[in-house]
């Protein structure tokens, strides 16, 4: 019992630590270059102590659920070798999650807005909720084809390398026609899904996936669901923009 | 005295948490009943996890609500004010952009995107995986901090960039191509680990304080508009820990080698 406390205790510790230098940063900044009383200290300090515990929880709850819910999923559909279901899972995993983020309501709606200035299309609530509609679905979709391809390249052993250095030249191509308007746009959309939730799921499926699986190298084969799905939302986005506002002149 | 304002934040904090994690839910469940059709091993002990992952990041959240994010973003409005600014410069308001002037800003910016990096919930799981899978070859803190070092550059050279108004492509290009290199040069284990982290660190900490300092940056620098300027350090943010995890696998191989030809 007192090994599990002590155990407890340590990990609490370890939040801690990974927070202090945010503190540090800010305070001696408040000191010695604002010289200025800081603002609500009962606030800050009681913010930072439910900062620290929520980390702690979090990380827990990685450890008892994220992780082992990623990895047992990995090995029962390893056990079915039934591909065509995993690759469906990767694509559901992705779509379901983007589709239901809300920071992608805000792009959204911030590219809709920008659109209408431009004239592209009609200024009307109709036709701008039509266009966030596309925009979000186009989005959900470049990230459920992410999970997809991942599950889909970890599963025949396809090296990552391939579809860095493709997908970085087609966004390179698509940045010269694509409308200028999107662009930043489109950037935008490549870090939004990136959840703190989806993020340690699907790393323990494609782990889980690459150790299970016979013949590949969980360092080499199991990592990059992610880096995909920070790569297609940009291409998809662009492409999105040519067809909808017409190729840059 | 005011803990209830506190508990209706918490409240609200798990309900927005709770519909992040109902889409994951639901295709979990899904594809047990119907690809998998197995019961779902340890049900309790997933149940308690998942309630810990739902009361962790509300409160997590909450958290950075109430103390990091006004203090940080109060304090990047400080740094790049035409007053402060001003302050350091003697003379009045700066009338052009002198890069020199502005030390404290870059100091701000590299310290920031240092620390929120190192406190990453996302970045904190990959270096765990990471640690776990390498059986302990790779350090999971060893990696946060050099994720941390990247970003921070990232954030400063993005800072800069903003000041000096030199355009954003030409830095991206050139970050890119740096990148190329690299992924040829580097060993092939560490490649998709250090893709991955690119992604992982513009997430919950790191990406409103950082917003904050380049729309600061580029509203209150003379000739720099927000609309315009204030994109970039996200981008840089995501660019420079890829470089920096690759720069470190890279060295650490050189430094071996001789080792082993012994």
């Amino acid at each position: 019992m007192t090994q599990a406390v002590k155990l407890l205790l340590a990990k609490l510790a370890g939040a801690f630590f990974d927070v202090l230098p945010i503190l540090l940063v800010v305070v001696c900044f408040q000191i010695f270059v604002i010289q200025k009383p800081f603002p609500n200290l009962q606030t800050a300090v009681a913010g930072f102590g439910l900062v620290v515990l929520g980390l702690f929880l979090f990380i827990q709850g990685l450890e008892t659920a994220l992780f082992p819910i990623g990895e047992r999923m990995a090995f029962q559909f390893a056990e079915k070798g039934n591909v065509f279901w995993v690759v469906f899972f990767g694509f559901a995993l992705g779509f379901a999650t983007t589709i239901a983020e809300p920071a992608l309501t805000v792009v959204a709606r911030k590219a809709a807005s920008l659109a209408a200035q431009a004239r592209i299309i009609e200024n009307s609530p109709g036709s701008i909720a039509q266009y966030v509609f596309n925009l979000k679905l186009t989005i959900a979709l470049s990230v459920g084809f992410a999970g997809a391809l991942g599950v889909l390249r970890i599963i025949k052993g396809w090296p990552l390398v391939w579809f860095i250095i493709c997908g970085y030249g087609l966004i390179v191509l698509a940045t010269v026609f694509a409308p200028q308007e999107i662009i930043g746009i489109a950037y935008d959309a490549g870090g939004i899904t990136t959840s703190t939730i989806t993020v340690p799921l699907i790393t323990a499926l494609g782990l889980g996936l690459a150790t299970f699986i016979r013949g590949r190298n969980p360092m080499v084969d199991g990592f990059g669901l992610i880096a995909l799905a920070s790569l297609t939302p940009i291409m998809f986005v662009m492409v999105f923009g040519i067809i909808f506002h017409g190729v840059s002149k | 005295m005011n803990s209830l304002p506190w508990i209706d934040a918490i409240v609200l904090s798990l309900h927005e948490t709770l519909w992040d994690i109902l889409p994951i839910l639901s295709v979990i469940v899904f594809f047990q009943l119907t690809a998998i059709r197995k019961k779902i091993p340890h049900l309790k002990q997933l149940a308690f996890g998942f309630l810990l992952v739902i009361f962790g990041l509300g409160i997590f959240l909450v958290g950075l609500e109430q103390c990091i994010f006004p203090v940080g973003i109060e304090m990047a409005n400080q740094l790049t004010s035409a007053e402060f600014l001003a302050g350091e410069n003697l003379t009045g308001a700066p009338d052009r952009a002198d890069p020199g002037l502005y030390f404290w800003t870059y100091l701000f910016a590299f310290c920031i995107g240092f620390s929120t990096t190192l406190a990453e919930p996302t970045l904190i799981a990959v270096a765990l995986k990471a640690r776990e899978i390498s059986t302990g070859s790779i350090s999971a803190l060893g990696l946060r901090i050099t994720v941390a070092f990247g970003v921070a550059f990232g954030v400063t050279l993005g800072a800069y960039r903003i000041v000096a108004g030199t355009p954003l492509y030409l830095y991206i290009v050139a970050g890119y191509l740096v990148l190329l290199l690299q992924t040829f040069f580097a060993p092939k284990t560490i490649i998709s680990l250090a893709y991955d982290t690119g992604g992982v660190t513009t997430s919950t900490v790191t990406v409103p304080l950082v917003a904050a300092l380049g729309i600061g940056l580029a509203s209150n620098v003379p000739g720099r508009s927000p609309l315009m300027d204030g994109f970039g350090l996200i981008a840089f943010a995501s660019l420079f820990p890829i470089i920096a995890v690759l720069g470190y696998a890279m060295i650490s191989e050189q430094i071996a080698r001789p080792k082993r030809g012994n």
